[in-house]
Order: C-alpha cells, then sequence, then structure tokens
C-alpha cells in the first residue's frame, strides 16, 4: 500500500492523533470489560471511547484538508457522537436503576470489595 | 510514520471490538449487552474512518455517519425498551 507523501510535521501530527485516540477507545473497551458492576462499566465506554473517536476523527480532517481540498465535514459525526453519548447513557442507567441491577457497594477494586464481606456474591 | 500510526490504531481498535464482543457475550444483564453493543458501534465507525485515511478516500465518511445515526437509535430503542416494556407508546 504506497500512500501520498505529506510534509513530515503534519504527518507527526496525524499519528499523534491516531495513536491518542485509539490508546483511549482500548482504555475504554478494558474497562468494559474489567469493571465489576454495571454502572462503572456504563462509566467507561460513554466517556474514553467517544474521546477516541473524537481524536480519530480530527485526525482524519487533517489528512483530508492536506491531501484533498479543505474540509472538515468529518466534524458532523464528532458532534453528533458527543452529543448523543451522553443520552445513550442517561437512558442506560436509567434502565439499569429501574431494573435495580448488581453493584459493589463502594467504588474500589473487586479484592477489597471481597474481603470486606466473603459471603456477597460478585 | 503514518502507516505505523494507523497499524497500531487498527490493532488497538480491533483489540477494543473483541473486548466488547467479550462483554456482549458475557454480560450478566441486557443492558450490559446493550452497553457492548453502543460500544461496538461507536469501536467499528472509528475503524471504517481509518480505513478512508488508508485508502486515502473519503467514500467511508457516509457509511461512518450511518451507522452513527442509526446505532443511536437503536441504542435508545433497546434502553427505552428496558426502561419501559416498549419503544413508542
Amino acid at each position: 500500500m504506497t500512500m501520498i507523501e505529506l510534509p513530515v510535521w503534519i504527518e507527526w501530527c496525524i499519528a499523534f492523533m491516531l495513536i491518542i485516540g485509539a490508546t483511549f477507545a482500548l482504555i475504554g473497551s478494558v474497562g468494559l470489560a474489567r469493571f465489576p458492576d454495571f454502572l462503572t462499566r456504563l462509566h467507561a465506554p460513554t466517556k474514553s471511547t467517544t474521546m477516541g473517536v473524537g481524536s480519530v476523527l480530527i485526525s482524519s480532517i487533517i489528512y483530508f484538508s492536506v491531501v484533498d481540498t479543505f474540509s472538515f465535514h468529518e466534524l458532523l459525526i464528532t458532534i453528533f457522537l458527543f452529543l448523543t453519548a451522553p443520552i445513550s447513557a442517561h437512558l442506560l442507567a436509567k434502565a439499569a436503576l429501574h431494573l435495580d441491577l448488581k453493584r459493589v457497594e463502594q467504588t474500589q477494586d473487586l479484592r477489597a470489595q471481597s474481603a470486606a464481606d466473603p459471603d456477597k456474591p460478585k | 510514520m503514518l502507516i505505523y500510526a494507523l497499524q497500531y490504531a487498527f490493532f488497538a481498535f480491533s483489540i477494543a471490538l473483541l473486548l466488547n464482543l467479550w462483554r456482549l457475550y458475557e454480560g450478566p444483564d441486557l443492558a450490559d449487552r446493550i452497553l457492548a453493543l453502543d460500544t461496538i458501534y461507536i469501536n467499528s465507525l472509528a475503524l471504517l474512518i481509518i480505513l478512508g485515511i488508508w485508502h486515502g478516500t473519503q467514500l467511508y465518511f457516509e457509511a461512518a455517519l450511518l451507522i452513527a445515526m442509526f446505532g443511536f437509535i437503536g441504542t435508545v430503542a433497546a434502553a427505552k425498551f428496558l426502561l419501559r416494556g416498549d419503544i413508542i407508546e
């Protein structure tokens, strides 16, 4: 795959935003997989994944503004995601409160939790 | 330089998608599965944008925008169903 030659500093900017975004999204998904109960799991992807996708879209804006004509219509997706992620998180949190899902007593790590009261199910 | 960053981003988003799939399979409650689907559509949208940078085409932008819109509608509908037992009252 041959890529178009770009000025070096622009390439560094795009690569920086891509790496930041991908790392944020990965951390959000690790949080989704690792956290102990639903309300903490809700916390991880709705914030850091949105941030990560925003950074990736900014890198796409920079790339296509340099290669092609200046355009920032990727900003549409960014704004849309930044508007809609809190709404869906709010609705899911309301649903979780309504269904009264299992949750840990305090926001601590699991070992401290199960050491405090061992008969409580995780 | 850019090609390595793109490869890293592809790798990171693929791992993220696998973790989301695991949560979708494992998730103890229905709300966890809806949350996993919500994260999956956001991650796949980013993957599509990265593919667009890689191929140097803006063709994938419209697909990403559509995924963003319909994914949000799907999440809201599923959460609403969980909350009320009905979507449109």
